[in-house]
């Protein structure tokens, strides 16, 4: 077996000729105005462009975006602060300290555990989806809303502020 | 109003059309650039994005005016200044129109008809080749420095095959006033159709001339990172760009006006002892378009084509583009002669 055997083997082999050009090759212009030609093709053609603020692509429904903390039926909070979703977390973004729920705050907190800090770094996330799987008590999950653009990276870390749903709203469709 | 006030005057309205349209070049040339490419282009700037060149102007004066320390300051300041200062001083002898007759007073619309008009805008354009070199030297750069030597040879050598091809122009009218050469080809009797090789090597010349692809070695940034102006920043950037955009118009005023007739067009004549000032305003009209159709050419060239190589590009310049200008200058003599000889 030769070497060029091999060098069929992906029936891709093209056999490199060095001929000279021709006459008509050679002096380019026709090669030239055959390319002007399919440039002026796209001069006229649709653009692809899709003018972002104003007009937004279509994403999928199963888009994963920004994060939500939901609250359940009575609007307390369901976060227990288990931890169960830092642990899945594959980035680390997540970070959350617990605190005790005290009389009189029932209608605030589902749990008698709630996270009293619960941060999300929109930077190191990587919307992967794991924390909203992880989440025992269908706390978290994640909006098709696109995350913001902010100025500073430390606005980019997502307090219970920005994370927690209002009473009443509904902010994964 | 004396001649020298309308001279004045003139040559101000010369100046900011010469500026402005170098300016909303740069703006159509992203346009087109993009519409070439299936995008939309600037458009946030004002309405289509219109107020562009008045952003990157305002920005450009704004930035950090830097100069190497081991730059010669002199000569660092000097070169864009020349590169400017010589792509201006080509308009003066382009005719822009026929004259204008305003309460009895023919106004010419030229600074200056010079008899040696053809001669006046090469040496002028040759001068250009110093701004390039000189800023590439003072920078005190490897890459700008390659970049000058390329620009400088390049221009030089493309110069020899663009002078060569407008003597074919010049032995067919008998005249080097571009006055007379527009009015030589008046009535659609354009150049272009009794020289189209000398058109054709004019063109690649221009392209070469003024450093625009597939020429554009001298600044060929993925390989000498913007080559002569590399260390440039700010407005002495600015004015090189501003002087290749410049120039770029000034290189399709000359092939309008050498081989497409200028500011003619057919039935000027005619019109012209009807209603004169109605015929110059065409007239000028007429140039503009020719103008911008070939500063469209110049756009359009640039995104279709890739760089040449330097030694294609020498080889062009030398071995085909000079010989085949000489042959042209030869027969065009030779039927020249036989026209006078046999058929007068």
């Amino acid at each position: 077996m030769n070497a060029s055997a091999y060098t069929s083997l992906s029936n891709r082999k093209v056999d490199v000729a060095k001929k000279e050009m021709t006459f008509w090759e050679r002096i380019y212009l026709p090669a030239i105005i055959k390319g002007m030609m399919i440039t002026l093709k796209h001069f006229f053609s649709k653009k692809n462009t899709v003018q972002y603020p104003e007009v937004e692509r279509p994403r999928a429904a199963i888009w994963r975006g920004t994060h939500v903390l939901k609250r359940d039926d009575e609007g307390r909070e369901r976060c227990t602060a288990c931890g169960l979703c830092a642990l899945a977390c594959p980035a680390e973004a997540i970070s959350m300290v617990a605190a005790e729920r005290k009389i009189g705050e029932e209608h605030l907190y589902r749990e008698e555990k709630y996270a009293e800090i619960y941060e999300i770094n929109q930077l190191r996330c990587i919307y992967c989806g794991l924390c909203e799987e992880a989440c025992p008590k269908a706390a978290i999950f994640l909006t098709p809303e696109i995350t913001d653009v902010e100025y500073k990276r430390k606005d980019f870390i997502y307090g219970k502020d920005k994370l927690v749903e209002k009473v009443g709203e509904n902010r994964i469709v | 109003m004396d001649n020298i006030q309308i001279k004045i005057i003139l040559a101000t309205i010369v100046f900011a059309v010469t500026l402005g349209i170098a300016a909303y070049s740069t703006y159509f040339e992203r346009k087109f650039a993009s519409f070439f490419q299936d995008r939309i282009g600037p458009n946030r700037a004002g309405i289509f994005g219109l107020l562009q060149p008045l952003a990157d102007g305002g920005k450009l004066f704004f930035k950090e005016e830097f100069i190497p320390s081991s730059a010669n300051k002199f000569l660092f300041i000097l070169g864009p200044s020349l590169t400017m200062l010589t792509a201006l001083m080509a308009s003066a002898v382009i005719p822009w129109g026929m004259s204008l007759v305003i309460d009895g007073k023919t106004i010419d619309l030229f600074l200056v008809d010079l008899n040696v008009g053809v001669l006046y805008v090469f040496a002028v354009v040759s001068i250009g080749v110093y701004g390039i070199m000189i800023g590439g030297w003072a920078s005190n750069n490897k890459f700008s420095l390659l970049g000058a030597v390329r620009a400088a040879s390049q221009m030089i050598s493309y110069e020899l095959a663009m002078g060569l091809s407008v003597i074919a122009i010049i032995m067919l009218t008998g005249s080097m006033s571009l006055k007379d050469i527009t009015l030589a080809q008046s009535g659609f009797n354009w150049n272009f159709w009794q020289q189209p090789l000398a058109c054709l090597i004019f063109i690649v010349c221009a392209f070469a001339e003024c450093n625009r692809t597939p020429f554009d070695l001298p600044e060929s940034e993925s390989e000498l990172i913007g080559g002569y102006h590399t260390e440039y920043s700010s407005m002495k950037m600015g004015l090189y760009l501003f002087g290749e955009y410049i120039n770029m118009f000034i290189s399709s005023a000359m092939i309008s006006i050498l081989f497409f007739g200028g500011y003619s067009y057919p039935g000027m004549q005619s019109l012209y002892e009807s209603s004169p000032n109605t015929a110059a305003i065409l007239s000028v009209v007429s140039l503009f378009a020719k103008i911008f159709f070939f500063i469209f050419l110049f756009m359009w060239v640039r995104w279709t084509l890739p760089r040449f190589r330097y030694d294609q590009l020498m080889n062009l310049g030398w071995k085909s583009l000079i010989p085949l200008a000489i042959i042209n200058i030869i027969v065009t003599g030779a039927v020249i002669l036989i026209k006078q000889h046999y058929f007068s």
